[in-house]
C-alpha cells in the first residue's frame, strides 16, 4: 500500500482581485505530522477549504492520496478525516448519533461502530456525553465531538484547521496527544495552527504559507538551522535590579553575547550567537560574575524567530 | 515554488489506497434522510408543524361542531371542497417554509455544512437527501391534517367520509408539496443566510405569487400558467361536479363594461405544472448548491 499523501499543483484561489492562494505547489507524502503555518488571511483555511472541496480553484488541482478532489471528491475524501473551521453538528443529534451518522456515510461495518464511536469519543474525553444532545454544549465541546467525528473512521489523512480553537489548555494537550499518537500509527497530518508551541511539539515538517504563496516546506529541524543562521534570544531574570555599568562589565562581555537588551530593572534579553553550549557557558559566566540569577530561558522558540524574521520579510 | 519534504517518496498510487470506500451514493442518500429526518422530527420545527395543523384542525372542528352550517354538511363532497381544498394550500406552504426554507442557507449560516462536507459525499445526495427528508416530513404534516379532516368526516358522514375523490385530492396535495418544496429549495441554495431564505419563500407562497398571478391574468391578459399558485386550485376539483371551464371572459357589470378574462387550470395543465415546478426548481436548486462556495 502507497504511503498517503497529499499534492496541490499549480493550486489559485482568487476572490475578485484578491488572491487568497497563490500558485501553491506543495506535495507532502508519508507518516508524519505537517504543521501548516501563516498569519491571519495567509490563506491557510483558504488552502484547506480547496484540498476538501469546499469551495473551488480558480486555477490548479489537488489531490489526496493521488485521487483529484476537484475530479472526485467523494473518492478522494475517503481517506480523509477532515476538521475545517469548527463545524456545527446538528443540534438534536447527540454525539453518538452525529458520529454514527458519519460512520454509516462512510461505510464503517455496524458492528463496528459502536466501538469505534466510544473510542474515538474518549480519546477526545466525551464519552460520558455521548448521549447528551450536541446543542447544549459548549464551543470547546462541540470543537471535540468534531475531532472525533474526524478520528471515527481511523483516516490515513487528516486535515485539521486549528484543531484547538476553543479549546481549553487541556483541551489542547489532549489535542496533542491525539495527534503523536495518530503518528505512531502511520497516519498523515496535516494541520493548520497559530500555536507555534504546539507545532515545535507535534510537528516533523513545517509549511510557512504567507499572502498566499508558500514560503517554505521542509523539516523543522532543517528549517530552524536555515533561518535562524545559529543565533537565539535568551531572557534573563534577576533576584535585584541590574546597572547599566553591570550590563556593560558582566554581561555584553560574555563570549557568545552579541547585544543585550534591557526589558525592565532586572530582566534582560541576551541575543546569543551558537546554541545550547553557550548558552550553558553563558548562564556559568553570569553566575561567576556575582549575578542572582532566577531564570534564564529562551525568549523565542527557533520556530518562531524564523516565523517571525519570515512573515516581515513577507510584508 | 515547488516543494517537497526531502523524506518524500515514491508517488503515490490512488488504486493501491488502503482508504475505506464510501457506500453507493442512493445508499448515502437513504442514510443521510434517515439522520436528517431524525434532526428533523426531533426539532422544534416539527412541534411548531404540528401545533400549527393542530389548531387549524381545532379551530375547523370547533367552528363546524358549533355552527353546523347546512351547506357545509349537505354532502361530503361539499365538506371536504370547503375545508380540505381550502386548508391544505395554507398548510403545505407552511410546511414547505418550516422545513425546506433553511434547508439549503441553513447548511452555510449554521456551518453544520462544514460537518457534511468534510465527508466523502457529493452535494447532490446533500441535496437530495435533505429534500427527501423535508419532503416526508412535510408529508407527516399533511397527513395529519388529512387524519383531522377525515375523523370530522366521519363524524358527520359515517363510512360515506372515505371517499375516492379525497384520496385523489390528497394525491394531488402531494403533487404540489412536491412541487413547493423544490420551490423552497431553490430559494433556499440562492441565499446563505436562512433568514432572507425563510422570508423570501414566506412572502412568495403566502402573497407573491397570487399578486403576480392576479396581474398577469388581469393587466398583462395571458394565463397565468407559469405561475405555481395557478395550479393549486386542481387539488379541490375532484369534489365539484363540474370541473370549472378553463376560459372564462365577461363585463363587469353587464354589455359594454369592462372585459374581464379569466382562467382556470385544467386536470392535466395543473399536473403539469406543479410536476414542471417540481422539475425545474429542485433541479435549479442543486445546480445552484454544486457551485455555491463554503468560503
Amino acid at each position: 500500500m502507497s504511503p498517503p499523501s497529499i499534492e496541490t499543483r499549480g493550486l489559485t484561489k482568487s476572490f475578485g482581485n484578491f488572491t487568497a492562494v497563490d500558485t501553491l505547489n506543495l506535495r507532502v507524502e508519508g507518516a508524519k505530522c505537517v504543521g501548516f503555518l501563516g498569519p491571519n488571511g495567509a490563506g491557510k483555511t483558504t488552502a484547506l477549504k480547496l484540498l476538501t472541496d469546499m469551495i473551488f480553484p480558480t486555477r490548479g488541482e489537488c489531490f489526496l492520496n493521488g485521487v483529484s478532489v476537484q475530479l472526485n471528491r467523494k473518492r478522494a475524501l475517503e481517506a480523509a478525516g477532515v476538521l475545517i473551521e469548527s463545524p456545527e453538528i446538528y443540534p438534536s443529534l447527540t454525539p453518538f448519533q452525529a458520529l454514527q451518522m458519519v460512520a454509516d456515510l462512510r461505510n464503517v461495518p455496524v458492528a463496528e461502530q459502536k466501538g469505534r464511536i466510544m473510542t474515538s469519543l474518549e480519546e477526545v474525553k466525551m464519552a460520558d456525553w455521548a448521549h447528551k444532545k450536541v446543542g447544549r454544549f459548549s464551543k470547546g465541546m462541540k470543537q471535540r465531538v468534531n475531532i472525533a467525528a474526524a478520528l471515527v473512521h481511523d483516516p490515513e489523512i487528516l486535515l485539521l484547521d486549528e484543531p484547538a480553537t476553543g479549546l481549553d489548555p487541556r483541551g489542547m494537550a489532549e489535542v496533542r496527544d491525539i495527534v503523536r499518537g495518530l503518528k505512531k500509527r502511520n497516519r498523515l497530518i496535516f494541520m493548520s495552527s497559530h500555536i507555534l508551541p504546539e507545532v515545535t511539539d507535534v510537528c516533523d515538517e513545517v509549511a510557512l504559507i504567507n499572502q498566499g504563496k508558500l514560503l517554505f516546506y521542509d523539516t523543522l529541524d532543517n528549517v530552524t538551522a536555515k533561518f535562524s543562521r545559529g543565533q537565539t534570544s535568551v531572557d534573563v531574570s534577576l533576584t535585584t535590579a541590574i546597572t547599566d555599568a553591570e550590563v556593560g562589565v558582566k554581561v555584553e562581555a560574555l563570549p557568545s553575547v552579541l547585544r543585550v537588551e534591557r526589558l525592565d530593572g532586572r530582566r534582560l534579553r541576551l541575543y546569543m550567537s551558537g546554541g545550547p553550549l553557550e548558552q550553558a557557558a553563558a548562564l556559568k559566566g553570569l553566575i561567576d560574575a556575582g549575578l542572582a540569577v532566577v531564570a534564564f530561558q529562551e525568549a523565542k522558540s527557533a520556530l518562531e524567530e524564523v516565523y517571525l524574521s519570515q512573515i516581515s520579510r513577507g510584508d | 515554488m515547488g516543494a517537497t519534504a526531502p523524506a518524500a517518496m515514491a508517488a503515490a498510487d490512488p488504486s493501491n489506497s488502503g482508504a475505506r470506500r464510501s457506500p453507493p451514493s442512493y445508499i448515502q442518500v437513504l442514510r443521510l434522510v434517515r439522520y436528517q429526518l431524525r434532526d428533523y422530527l426531533m426539532s422544534r420545527r416539527f412541534i411548531l408543524m404540528i401545533g400549527i395543523v393542530a389548531i387549524l384542525g381545532a379551530i375547523l372542528t370547533a367552528v363546524v361542531g358549533y355552527y353546523r352550517p347546512a351547506g357545509l354538511l349537505g354532502t361530503s363532497a361539499n365538506f371536504y371542497n370547503q375545508l380540505w381544498a381550502g386548508g391544505v394550500t395554507i398548510v403545505i406552504i407552511f410546511a414547505g417554509v418550516i422545513f425546506g426554507g433553511d434547508a439549503i442557507a441553513g447548511e452555510f449560516q449554521n456551518k453544520t455544512g462544514y460537518f457534511l462536507m468534510g465527508l466523502p459525499i457529493r452535494r447532490a445526495t446533500v441535496y437530495t437527501g435533505k429534500y427527501i427528508a423535508a419532503f416526508v416530513s412535510a408529508f407527516v404534516a399533511l397527513t395529519a391534517f388529512a387524519a383531522i379532516l377525515v375523523a370530522n368526516g366521519a363524524f358527520y358522514f359515517g363510512s360515506g367520509a372515505f371517499t375516492v375523490a379525497f384520496g385523489e385530492s390528497f394525491l394531488l396535495a402531494v403533487v404540489y408539496l412536491l412541487a413547493l418544496l423544490g420551490a423552497t429549495f431553490l430559494f433556499s441554495s440562492l441565499f446563505k443566510t436562512s433568514t432572507y431564505a425563510v422570508l423570501v419563500v414566506a412572502v412568495m407562497f403566502i402573497f407573491g405569487f397570487s399578486i403576480l398571478q392576479t396581474v398577469v391574468a388581469l393587466i398583462v391578459k395571458i394565463e397565468p400558467w407559469f405561475i405555481i399558485s395557478y395550479a393549486s386550485p386542481i387539488i379541490g376539483y375532484p369534489f365539484d361536479p363540474t370541473i370549472p371551464a378553463h376560459y372564462v371572459q365577461e363585463m363587469l357589470g353587464g354589455p359594454g363594461g369592462p372585459v374581464v378574462q379569466t382562467w382556470n387550470p385544467t386536470y392535466i395543465e395543473g399536473i403539469l405544472i406543479m410536476l414542471g415546478y417540481f422539475v425545474f426548481t429542485a433541479v435549479g436548486g442543486l445546480l445552484l448548491f454544486e457551485r455555491e462556495e463554503f468560503s
